[in-house]
């Protein structure tokens, strides 16, 4: 009698351990979303090479975690707040997706990240720049991994300034991410001893950039730091090779400047050119391992954007596996407590503000005769530990932030 | 230094000659609006998409086949006009007698799919293409460093604007363009053939577009996008100019080219709007713009 009711209560027991470990995986499929610009003017950097990035990761994993399939569905936000919120809700809200990825535009960002802490769903942050995601744009349901404004300024600017490019002409893109990456800089310029001569804000975007760098020349600063991004950044730093801004004697800074940038631009045009990145594809055996991979499926190497796609997701489905769940407190906690060592960081930590630290480079374009091949670009000159890179929690405005 | 308002005349005239290039493109883009809405009355907003395909073609034929510059001056304006002219004889015309509004529609999503074909193909961070070896580096005038490719910049669009003026206001050929226009069904009982001499036309006009586009390959970053983004302030350029004065459009595209240079200077946040608030300010006054004709 002993026995049966042992027996009885084991498979009582056991029935209903198995029961919640399925009910613990929601609808017993984890779903993830993926949200970029898919044709605009971050579609290089981030776009469909993103998507495939997100699926490597997936299939890496086993397209499975504890039993429960993977599901992968993407939009492209068009750069719109107004579409990336309501793809958004739609996802979360009816399609059952657990996390979104991606996520390029700040403003894209901000806005997804709000849909999401409404519905209590996970975002990771890759493509954007904003240093305001975590700081009062913070919620407790997203996670910023790549880079953002603060290291950019922090990396080139002060290692320009240390060079003795003490006087500055900032030219920025007239709009959030271009004054933020200009306060970032002047901040850092002045702290070092440097001085900002001349700042002048161009529309977004500018196709000629031929009036800037004639005023840049005339203003007699020492250093012409580019506070924008994309096509602004190519063609301004084009313009600036044609009229000869670096054989007159100053130097140009490219704040915000991506691999696909610089291969665009080619080594002829932008040698010699100091930027601060989050990753490079030639820096380790283990990037250019997972790089070799990434080209033969895309026919391009990896932004640091695509491998922190690859990277952050992995994390993520681990998180998922080791806690059993797809809860979002409880797996954005489990990724939390668990240090990142990866292809794409080594001992990066997430943040109670969701910053995702890790150790960022100060890098060179390389000269023609330096490079070997057409994705053979950068020179690390420098690593920038995370503790110095990313705004320290003492200064941050978050408000899940005890200050 | 001497001054005005507070920036040296010597800054000051580097961007006038600047704004002075600049408005050559205007000038050039605009005129091939103007000779196709002018001739033909089609608001062909896919100008831009061949503004583009001109820039692309010479940087495809340079990578693929070595085509030099010179040869891709007549070669890639010559194909991407041919494809003017299917476009014309396949699509256009099937819309000729209907309203303005359906050649507008028509050309913007033919532009949207060509930008979104090529972006599929080539992405949007740009390709390169060198500026020719013999326009390498520049000249110190002084008051500026003028790159010499941006000289001949300004030099090929004054002959081409000058060279189109002449021969559809001055010769035979224009005349026929023009009557033909206006009465086809006359013109065609004098033996004309009108519609050949409408492909050809809008062919012309489309061949200007991609003229422009390989006078910029050298200098602007060549996307599948780069039409879309001039395209608009080409469009304020023609109506300033009054639609379809052909002298119009050349003469504003150099003056809104330069208001625009001095914008860059004074407020350069609003250097692109300022074009529109001319255009504004032009059509409170002038309806039909500053060289059109009152209809």
């Amino acid at each position: 009698m002993k026995l049966i009711k042992k027996i009885l209560t084991t498979a009582v027991t056991s029935a209903m351990l198995a029961g919640s470990a399925q009910a613990a995986i929601s609808d017993n499929e984890v779903r993830i979303g993926y949200l970029a610009d898919m044709s605009g003017t971050y579609r290089d950097l981030a776009g469909p090479n993103g998507l495939t990035a997100l699926e490597m990761a997936v299939e890496d994993f086993g397209g499975q975690v504890n039993g429960a399939a993977i599901k992968i569905v993407s939009a492209d936000d068009r750069n719109s707040p107004d579409v990336a919120s309501s793809t958004v809700r739609q996802w979360v809200e009816a399609d059952g997706v657990d996390m979104v990825a991606g996520l390029v535009a700040s403003s894209v960002s901000i806005a997804a990240t709000r849909i999401l802490e409404q519905s209590d769903k996970l975002g990771i942050v890759s493509g954007s720049a904003a240093s305001s995601i975590t700081n009062e744009h913070c919620t407790p349901n997203h996670i910023h991994y790549v880079y953002d404004t603060y290291p950019l300024a922090n990396g080139t600017a002060q290692a320009v300034v240390q060079e003795g490019g003490d006087s500055w002409f900032i030219l920025t893109a007239d709009y959030a991410f271009g004054h933020a990456l200009e306060g970032d800089v002047e901040k850092v310029v002045t702290d070092n001893g440097g001085t900002v001569m001349q700042k002048v804000r161009h529309p977004f975007p500018t196709g000629d950039f031929s009036s800037f760098i004639l005023q840049a020349q005339s203003s007699g600063a020492k250093v012409v730091a580019l506070a924008n991004a994309g096509s602004d950044t190519t063609n301004a730093i084009t313009t600036a090779g044609e009229f000869g801004l670096t054989q007159s004697g100053q130097t140009l800074a490219a704040l915000l400047l991506f691999l696909t940038d610089v291969h665009a631009l080619g080594v002829d045009a932008a040698q010699g050119i100091q930027l601060t990145t989050g990753w490079y594809w030639d820096m380790d055996e283990d990037a250019r391992a997972w790089s070799d991979r990434f080209i033969e499926k895309t026919g391009v190497r990896p932004t640091m954007v695509h491998a922190g796609i690859y990277s952050s997701t992995m994390h993520y489905l681990n998180a998922v596996k080791e806690s059993a769940t797809d809860d979002t407190q409880t797996v954005r906690q489990q990724m939390m407590d668990t240090p990142i060592n990866d292809m794409f960081a080594k001992g990066g930590v997430i943040r109670e503000d969701g910053r995702m630290v890790h150790d960022m480079y100060l890098a060179q374009v390389k000269t023609p005769a330096e490079s070997t091949n057409e994705w053979d670009l950068y020179n690390i000159v420098r690593t920038i530990p995370a503790e110095e890179a990313y705004r320290p929690l003492s200064e941050s405005q978050c408000k899940l932030v005890n200050n | 230094m001497s001054m005005i308002f507070g920036v040296p005349v010597a800054v000051l005239s580097g961007q006038l000659l600047l704004g002075l290039i600049n408005g050559a493109f205007y000038a050039l883009l605009s005129l091939g609006l103007a000779v196709i809405f002018g001739l033909l009355k089609i608001i062909n907003f896919a100008h831009g998409a061949f503004y583009m395909l001109g820039a692309l073609c010479t940087v495809v034929l340079f990578d693929s086949l070595g085509v030099n510059y010179w040869v891709a001056l007549i070669l890639a304006p010559l194909l991407v006009g041919i494809f003017g002219i299917f476009i014309e004889y396949f699509l256009l015309r099937k819309i000729a007698n209907a309203d303005h509004i359906y050649s507008l529609l028509l050309t913007f999503g033919l532009a949207l799919v060509i930008q979104g074909v090529f972006t599929n193909i080539y992405g949007v961070s740009g390709l390169r293409y060198a500026i020719p070896d013999v326009f390498k580096g520049g000249v110190n005038l002084g008051f500026m460093f003028l790159p010499y490719y941006r000289a001949w910049v300004i030099l090929a669009a004054l002959v081409i604007c000058f060279g189109t003026w002449f021969m559809i206001e001055k010769t035979k050929l224009g005349s026929y363009l023009r009557a033909g226009t206006e009465n086809s069904q006359l013109m065609q009982a004098f033996g004309i053939n009108v519609p050949l001499l409408v492909s050809l036309t809008y062919g012309f006009g489309v061949m200007l577009a991609a003229f422009a586009g390989v006078l910029a390959a050298p200098i602007y970053s060549v996307t599948p996008v780069m039409g879309g983004n001039i395209l608009i302030i080409v469009f304020a350029v023609v109506v300033i100019g009054g639609m379809g004065s052909i002298i119009g459009a050349v003469i504003t595209g150099l003056a809104m080219g330069i208001i625009e240079g001095l914008t860059k200077v004074f407020y350069p946040e609003a250097s692109s709007t300022v074009i529109f608030l001319v255009m504004v300010l032009v059509l409170l006054v002038r309806p039909a713009g500053l060289f059109g004709k009152e209809a």
